[in-house]
């Protein structure tokens, strides 16, 4: 528990809150890093998604490049894009871009295949036109499972950014990787238990919105995730 | 190119010990979660507390877990046992749900003929809902191989060999056919995992293979009756 101890103190010291390797400079590269590449993937996979989720069309060729993402570990694109465009920002956000695409595509069109054909075809009846059916129908009721992907890409996007400090100078990954080479147990402790709460942090903050975004009256018995999409994506 | 062929044996040893890595965790995330999957389809309060807990544990990430964990049970950073103690909890953590889900979807009058007959819970469980909920675990634990298996390649950046040593090591000298071969051995062992589970599946399950398989539908039925 020593070492628990020294983490702690590590983490109160007045010394690493100054500097351009600042615990809280760093805190904020790691946030700002995530939400950015959030916003970079969101723009292309969500419009992508609703497009899928709406019309049926590239359905199975989602699914299969989203099966197949899965499995490419995230450490060598990481490095095989930082080999091929050189030390810098572009690999990271590059790289985590492309991770973040999948599980926020499988969100928006699990959320769209997920809302009974009846309800819409009922919007259908009563006159709506294909946009006000997007807009009115079925936008707020996939919402929940949109949020759901999202949830996943940001804890892939925490999670690979710490990573992202093994070929670029950003985040509080860099705390671990220093720890680690100069064997500083205090900082690579400190740094891992930052990046958790960090993680955990942003978990409880979606799972808050997720709840949040359920519209009225279909509160009850709302898949509360994206785990069934994702056994869904597996076969 | 050429790295590749020079080095092949390299290849081959990193790739033996991944599967050291990593087809342990797969082995006992399934042990230890039928268990806990089971308290939290059977019980509300059980359900609540196990499922949260899970949830949270899924969003540690891998490289801080992989440093925190060993000052907790007692291994070192590098030893391969800190990394597939890490790679279970990954593992159980994403199993518990579908373990969960997957025993719910059992039909219910399925569930009340097999009491009707009077089977005691524990034959219930073992002769009905086990087998049937079958496929949704099977699917599970296809995701749980092959998130294992990229997972496990992050341990390369403590120091711990395995076909991530491949990136770190192509990274640090420069070689991109290293990275390269790294990242296909991984897809390639993820999938080889994949195809043995679909088999044993079928084996162990010979009735989906005439039927369509029963689907993880569980969430989108109560959805559908939730909307309607």
């Amino acid at each position: 528990m020593n070492f628990f101890a020294d983490a702690v103190a590590w983490l109160f010291d007045p010394t690493n809150y100054v500097g351009s390797n600042a615990i809280g400079i760093r805190v904020l590269e790691h946030l700002g890093f995530t939400l950015l590449t959030l916003v970079f993937a969101s723009v292309i996979a969500i419009p992508l998604g609703f497009f899928i989720g709406h019309t049926g069309r590239g359905r199975g060729l989602a699914v299969g490049t989203a099966g197949a993402f899965r499995s490419i570990p995230t450490l060598g694109l990481l490095t095989l894009v930082a080999l091929s465009v050189g030390i810098g920002l572009t690999a990271p956000y590059a790289a985590l871009t492309v991770l973040a695409i999948p599980p926020i595509l499988a969100g928006a069109y699990t959320g769209f295949e997920a809302i009974d054909r009846a309800t819409i075809d009922a919007a259908r009846a009563v006159g709506m036109s294909e946009g006000q059916i997007v807009r009115k129908v079925e936008l707020p009721l996939s919402l929940p499972l949109l949020m759901g992907g999202l949830r996943s890409a940001t804890l892939q996007i925490v999670a690979t950014a710490t990573l992202a400090a093994y070929v670029a100078d950003i985040g509080l990954g860099r705390f671990l990787f220093t720890g680690l080479k100069n064997l500083d147990y205090a900082q690579m402790l400190g740094g891992s238990i930052l990046v958790i709460l960090l993680a955990l942090l942003l978990e409880v903050i979606f799972t808050v919105l997720q709840k949040l975004v359920v519209p009225r009256g279909v509160a009850a018995g709302r898949p509360t995730d994206i785990w069934a999409g994702f056994t869904k994506l597996a076969r | 190119m050429t790295w590749i062929w020079s080095n092949l044996d390299f290849i081959w040893d990193r790739t033996l010990d991944h599967v050291v890595l990593s087809v342990p965790p797969i082995i006992l995330s399934f042990l230890l979660a039928v268990p806990l999957g089971w308290l939290a389809y059977r019980f509300r309060v059980g359900r609540g507390i196990i499922l949260s807990g899970v949830g949270l544990l899924y969003a540690v990430p891998s490289l801080p877990l992989f440093i925190v964990l060993p000052f907790i049970v007692g291994t070192t950073v590098r030893s391969p046992l800190n990394l597939i103690i890490a790679l279970t909890l990954y593992g159980v953590a994403l199993m518990v749900r579908v373990v969960a889900d997957g025993l719910a979807s059992v039909d219910r009058n399925v569930r009340q003929s097999a009491m009707a007959v009077g089977f005691s819970e524990w034959t219930q469980f073992w002769r009905v809902e086990f087998p049937l909920a079958g496929p949704v675990l099977l699917a599970g634990l296809r995701v749980v191989a092959v998130s294992t298996v990229s997972l496990a390649t992050v341990g390369a950046v403590i120091g711990a060999q395995s076909l991530g040593s491949l990136f770190t090591d192509g990274f640090q000298r420069g070689i991109q056919a290293e990275i390269i071969a790294g990242i296909i051995a991984t897809v390639v062992l993820a999938l080889a995992l994949d195809g043995a589970l679909v088999l044993l599946g079928r084996l162990l399950m010979p009735w989906t293979r005439s039927a369509p398989s029963t689907e993880a539908r569980a969430p989108m039925r109560s959805d559908k009756e939730a909307v309607a």
